[in-house]
């Protein structure tokens, strides 16, 4: 199986040993990957009942715990990196995440669909909201309550103060250099704060 | 299709009884100098003995864990949903042990069997025991099974507990604990409860401080206000609405007879109850759960309690358990993360409050299956040559210990029990099911409606646990 361009983009941000906190952690593919390529420890958490044998299958410790106030539990900076992988757009109180983040991690990795992707612009100019690989769902049914472009992410990293340590946008898997807003359809960062 | 339906029983199974000679010193400063453990085992016991799970019974269950009595076909083990062929705990991979503890009423010495040194039964007299008692004396049956590590330890409730205590006490000597709606001390709430439920029992001029046996009395009726006083906090607000509701059994007749289904039903449960059940054995029970809290001895502080752990844990809540509600096993989780434990924590969105560890949620019982899987992967697949093997063996016995292992035949009236009505399998765990609680729990298998014929239920022997409760 070949492993997704975005994790493998992630497990190269890893330090080995680190270790790790995965918020939505699915079915625990990712951290398997980062256990087993990086060495990592940690805990992945995750609130869908069907994926919390899934990550113990995997070898995960999961934890089934709601993101937005589920976090209390972790003391600060007792991890070296928390990750939020295409979750961010589908919380309700994004600053809160972001925040509890980096207070729980020395650093943060969140990625997200970008809603400045020329493909999602297009289709809003065809008077549609966006359906794509990386906003796959309609929008009566998306789980997404908060889309937002490259451009607003760094925005909101200026304003909160939180430094940028890499930054790596997608279009499908192939890397982004110019013009990513446009161009990128996924953005990852690596965070810190100042 | 329900994971019941699928598989299969263990069939029929026969309890055991293992003499122990060798004096347990109790965290009361007392001393026992002899006593009994009846258990059952299920599967086999592989060749480095490295498969075994104990499995923990809660407040009035047994060693009863699953299968049924061969001259007693309806009396199924309490945890037969999640114990047998093909199930969670799957016996045909897992060498499982189902142990009574120590104060109980099912064959394990007790208030009700005999101390040695009078000849008589121990009744009032019997030493108040403690979690950290009963698996002291759980040790010891392991070392007598030759195991010096269980593959796992689990229970739900005050099952959950032991899992805990072994995880804490044992650290070398249990390489999972499940840790199933439990708690890592009984809330000043839930104390309370038990106070009441002991009240109802002491105060009951048939309990003769105790001694009631010896008169040939039984303090029935505060029996049956404690179960009741239980019972109450086994099931959610939400599903007792659901049941029950207002539902009257025949219109209001303005008097103190039983007009509200939900009246019928607990006398009902109180009255059976207090036929199998001991008052003394429910008295030490309740203090038991009162008792343990092992982060006391470390200022409060559980994950320092916890340090010594090395087991690899599952812990698992229900949302609508009041009784050791989620918070609480977020508790045991957060000391468990402090300390980097290795751990998986499933929060269950069951319906059925604290009696839902008895029962058959899909979810539920997809996680422990996939824990074990996870566990069971580990083993080594290979056996060990005869000389290895003959190391493992080596467990640790006294002599004396060794020279009085002794399976001690039980009458049919000892065993663990259920004097249950098995439900047809669509009932099982069904939300919609005019059973309260439902699933697993016997105890609810009576319609409210039946209620005036079932409240006279046909006297049982002492003796009888089983699923009958399981609970807390």
């Amino acid at each position: 199986m070949s492993i997704r361009r975005d994790y493998s983009v992630i497990a190269d941000w890893i330090q080995p040993q680190s270790r790790v906190l995965d918020l939505g952690c699915g079915d625990g593919t990712l951290f398997r990957l980062l256990a087993d390529t990086r060495d990592v420890t940690g805990y992945g958490i995750e609130i869908d009942d069907d994926k919390i044998p899934l990550c113990i299958a995997n070898g995960v410790n999961v934890l089934q715990r709601d993101l937005e106030g589920g976090l209390r539990d972790f003391d600060d900076q007792s991890f070296d990196c928390v990750i939020l992988s295409q979750t961010l757009q589908a919380m309700r109180h994004t600053e809160l995440v972001l925040t509890e983040m980096l207070r729980i991690g020395r650093e943060a990795i969140v990625t997200f669909p970008n809603f400045g992707y020329w493909h999602v612009r297009m289709q809003l100019l065809m008077g549609h909201m966006p359906v794509s690989d990386d906003l796959p769902y309609q929008w009566y049914d998306t789980p997404n309550v908060h889309l937002f472009t490259i451009a607003d992410f760094d925005a909101l990293c200026a304003e909160k103060g939180y430094r940028v340590l890499s930054r790596q946008v997608l279009a499908g898997d192939k890397p982004v250099n110019a013009f990513a807003n446009i161009r990128g359809s996924l953005a990852m960062y690596r965070l810190t704060r100042d | 299709m329900s994971e019941y339906s699928q598989s299969h029983s263990v069939g029929i199974v026969a309890p055991q009884t293992a003499r122990f000679s060798e004096p347990l010193k109790l965290r009361s400063g007392a001393t026992l100098s002899d006593y009994d453990l009846v258990y059952e085992t299920y599967g086999a016991l592989n060749a480095d003995r490295s498969n075994a799970i104990l499995i923990c019974h809660a407040l009035n269950a047994s060693h009863h864990v699953a299968g049924t009595y061969a001259d007693d076909p309806d009396n199924t083990g309490w945890w037969d949903n999640m114990v047998g062929p093909g199930k969670p705990v799957d016996t045909d991979r897992f060498f499982v042990i189902g142990v009574n503890n120590l104060g109980s009423c099912f064959g394990s010495s007790g208030p009700l069997s005999v101390n040695l040194a009078t000849g008589k039964a121990w009744g009032a007299d019997f030493p108040i025991v403690t979690v950290e008692d009963w698996v002291d004396a759980q040790v010891r049956l392991a070392d007598r099974l030759g195991i010096t590590r269980l593959l796992a330890v689990m229970g739900g409730s005050l099952g959950g507990m032991q899992a805990l205590c072994w995880s804490i006490r044992y650290p070398s000597r249990v390489a999972h604990a499940l840790v199933i709606a439990a708690a890592p001390n009984l809330s000043a709430q839930n104390i309370a409860f038990n106070e009441v439920a002991r009240q109802a029992i002491l105060s009951d001029p048939q309990f003769s401080d105790g001694h009631f046996g010896e008169k040939g009395e039984k303090p029935r009726l505060g029996l049956r206000v404690a179960r009741m006083i239980g019972h109450i906090t086994y099931i959610s607000d939400e599903q007792m609405a659901e049941k029950f509701g207002r539902q009257l059994r025949d219109g209001l007749n303005f008097s103190f007879a039983p007009e509200f289904q939900i009246e019928s039903y607990l006398r009902y449960q109180g009255d059976k109850f207090a036929e199998y059940y001991d008052a003394n054995t429910y008295l030490r029970v309740t203090k038991a759960l009162d008792y343990f809290d092992p982060a006391a001895e470390h200022g409060g502080d559980l994950a320092k309690a916890l340090s010594s752990a090395r087991a690899k844990f599952l812990v698992v809540s229900f949302t609508t358990d009041w009784r050791f509600a989620p918070e609480r096993s977020h508790e045991i989780v957060k000391a468990l993360i402090d300390n980097r434990r290795d751990i998986a924590y499933a929060e269950i969105a069951a319906p059925n409050g604290h009696d839902a560890f008895l029962l058959e949620d899909p979810r539920y019982l997809a996680t422990v299956r996939a824990y074990l899987n996870k566990a069971f992967s580990t083993l080594s697949p290979t056996p060990l040559t005869s000389r290895e093997r003959g190391s493992v063996e080596s467990v640790p016995l006294t002599s004396r210990e060794r020279g009085s292992a002794e399976s001690v035949p039980l009458t049919s009236g000892e065993r663990g029990s259920a004097e249950s009505v098995p439900l047809p399998s669509g009932e099982n765990g069904s939300v919609g099911s005019p059973l309260p609680s439902s699933g697993g729990s016997v105890d609810s298998r009576i319609q409210p409606a039946a209620s005036s014929a079932a409240a006279q239920p046909s006297p049982p022997s002492w003796g009888r646990a089983g699923r009958e409760g399981a609970n807390p």
